[in-house]
């Protein structure tokens, strides 16, 4: 669905990413795991149009066919039918969580369908719901991640694209928006997952990528991975 | 004092208010959205004066033709405004499309003084809405009533518009951030040119009426109204469309009370609204209903 070829991202003097290839199938959950500053949030945020002046080819093979996605820009991603739920959340804190939702759904006109997805959300976050009317900012970080990714899902994309959903949740929370990602995976949506929280990520990814400094280093099954000597050691605390 | 002119300016003072507030909700919209002070807003106001001058006298369109359109050519030269000076800039530093709003605003000043000449043009009043009505003693121009009920209708529009519309909602998103709000799919500079539209045709509304209440119009007529305007919407806490109609109906009521109950000052009832700017800067400077907007980076 999603292919990466040989990604450059360059700011100003800084090389984040040099050379990653990756693919994401149809239908499956791609992680993409490293260290803060491997380059992980840099090759997402390409993909999704915020960088400029990146090299390389990005092919999203979606709803339009096969086409490219190098510089376009950000709003046009939604159309196309990727979604990205931003690193540190960025919920609109003035807006309530229903406004938060229905900007989410921004690019669409069927009015009726988007009540439903709404409904959606909420039968996934029953949280969300009970908070409906209540301003973004005064959001749990939990709830706020909750929001995040529903926020995400109600362009109804093929591929959604989650930066650090685990970023400064607790364990438990943690497990709960992951069994919801592997939940709407099921449902037929394409994940790509980054995360620095590689043994969540590992359990429930079908391919995974490991960066290090901008380079790819290591790929494999997420159950691969997980028994991979090299990357207990160094991600999963031996 | 006697109560029968203390009733007469009170209206007086609703009427000026009013004025003031819907420039000054220009003036926060855009703040709101770009961080940007469009200088070139009291300008919109002086066109939407002349406009009806020219609509009304020139095409002798009825009254009510002439202001529909007077507000839609003032509200699409504020999109063009935009989309000429300010929106090549967007990501250029903030001080740039300063310094093109203040070049604008003297390019579109000094284009009237050739186009319209600096002849101050007299405006006819429809005879209804300077007729005074006698209520007991008091006399009221029909004008101090109508002008304070068509803002407070074209306020409560836009308010349906920022807070129960799509475009509204984008509009409201974007003032926090612009990057995610793209993210989600929102086409900034379209939410952009549309908060210019919603604000210049206010200041055209405001222009037409300034010119029904004070029936001399000249290329200069925005600077003053326009700086009051931009005061008002600081104390009322920038960012805020609320605040700036509030904002503006306390500056209307401070400059035509202090007159009416200080009349020996009166020549400085241009100077009250400055010594109120440096007191809000001084005291308060996130206004009255303000939020602290943090530096955007």
């Amino acid at each position: 669905m999603l292919e990466i070829t040989d990604l450059h991202v360059r700011y100003g003097g800084i090389h984040a990413v040099k050379g990653v290839t990756l693919s994401i199938p149809k239908g499956s959950i791609v992680t993409l795991i490293g260290a803060n500053g491997a380059g992980k949030s840099s090759a997402i945020r390409a993909v999704a149009g915020l960088v400029k002046g990146i090299e390389g080819e990005i092919i999203f093979n979606g709803r339009d066919g096969r086409t490219s996605l190098k510089g376009l820009p950000p709003e046009s991603m939604v159309r196309k039918g990727i979604a990205l739920s931003p690193e540190g959340r960025r919920i609109l804190p003035h807006l309530t969580v229903i406004e938060n939702l229905r900007l989410g759904a921004y690019s669409r006109n069927d009015a009726e369908r988007i009540e439903d997805d709404i409904e959606y959300v909420y039968s996934l976050f029953p949280r969300l719901k009970e908070r409906s009317w209540q301003k973004g900012g005064t959001l749990s970080g939990g709830e706020q991640q909750m929001l995040a990714v529903g926020r995400a899902l109600m362009s109804r994309p093929d591929l959604i694209m989650l930066d650090e959903p685990s970023l400064g949740l607790a364990p438990l929370l943690v497990r709960e928006i992951f069994e919801i990602i592997l939940q709407i995976n099921a449902e037929g949506k394409t994940v790509l997952l980054v995360e620095q929280n590689a043994f969540a990520a590992l359990k429930i990814a079908h391919y995974a990528y490991i960066l290090e400094v901008g380079r790819i280093v290591l790929q494999g099954s997420g159950q691969e991975l997980l028994t991979n000597p090299k990357v207990k050691a160094a991600y999963l605390g031996g | 004092m006697t109560s029968a002119m203390f009733i007469q300016h009170f209206f007086n003072a609703l009427t000026l208010g009013s004025l003031y507030g819907l420039i000054a909700i220009g003036y926060t919209m855009v703040y709101g959205i770009l961080r940007l002070i469009n200088f070139a807003h009291g300008d919109i106001f002086m066109m939407g004066a002349y406009f009806i001058f020219f609509g009304t006298v020139s095409f002798f369109l009825p009254w009510g033709v002439a202001a529909v359109l007077a507000i839609a050519a003032a509200s699409l030269c504020g999109v063009i405004i935009d989309r000429i000076a300010y929106q090549p800039l967007r990501n250029a530093p903030r001080i740039s499309a300063l310094i093109s709003a203040i070049g604008v605003s003297f390019l579109i000043e000094n284009l009237a003084l050739v186009i319209f000449t600096g002849l101050p043009r007299p405006v006819v009043q429809p005879e209804w809405l300077v007729k005074p009505l006698a209520f007991g003693n008091v006399r009221i121009l029909p004008l101090g009533l109508v002008v304070p009920a068509i803002s407070f209708i074209l306020v409560a529009a836009l308010l349906w518009v920022v807070y129960r519309t799509k475009p509204g909602l984008a509009m409201r998103a974007i003032s926090k951030d612009i990057e995610t709000t793209r993210l989600l799919g929102v086409k900034v500079n379209k939410i952009i040119a549309f908060t210019f539209a919603l604000g210049s045709a206010l200041a055209a509304a405001s222009g037409i009426m300034w010119a029904l209440r004070y029936p001399q119009i000249h290329p200069f007529m925005g600077v003053l109204p326009g700086f009051k305007a931009f005061i008002a919407a600081v104390f009322g806490g920038i960012g805020s469309i609320q605040g700036a109609m509030v904002g503006g109906l306390i500056l209307g009521f401070i400059e035509i009370m202090l007159v009416a109950f200080f009349p020996e000052f009166s020549g400085y009832r241009d100077a009250y609204a400055f010594i109120l700017l440096i007191a809000i800067l001084l005291v308060k400077p996130t206004g009255l209903l303000g939020e602290k907007l943090e530096e955007k980076i």
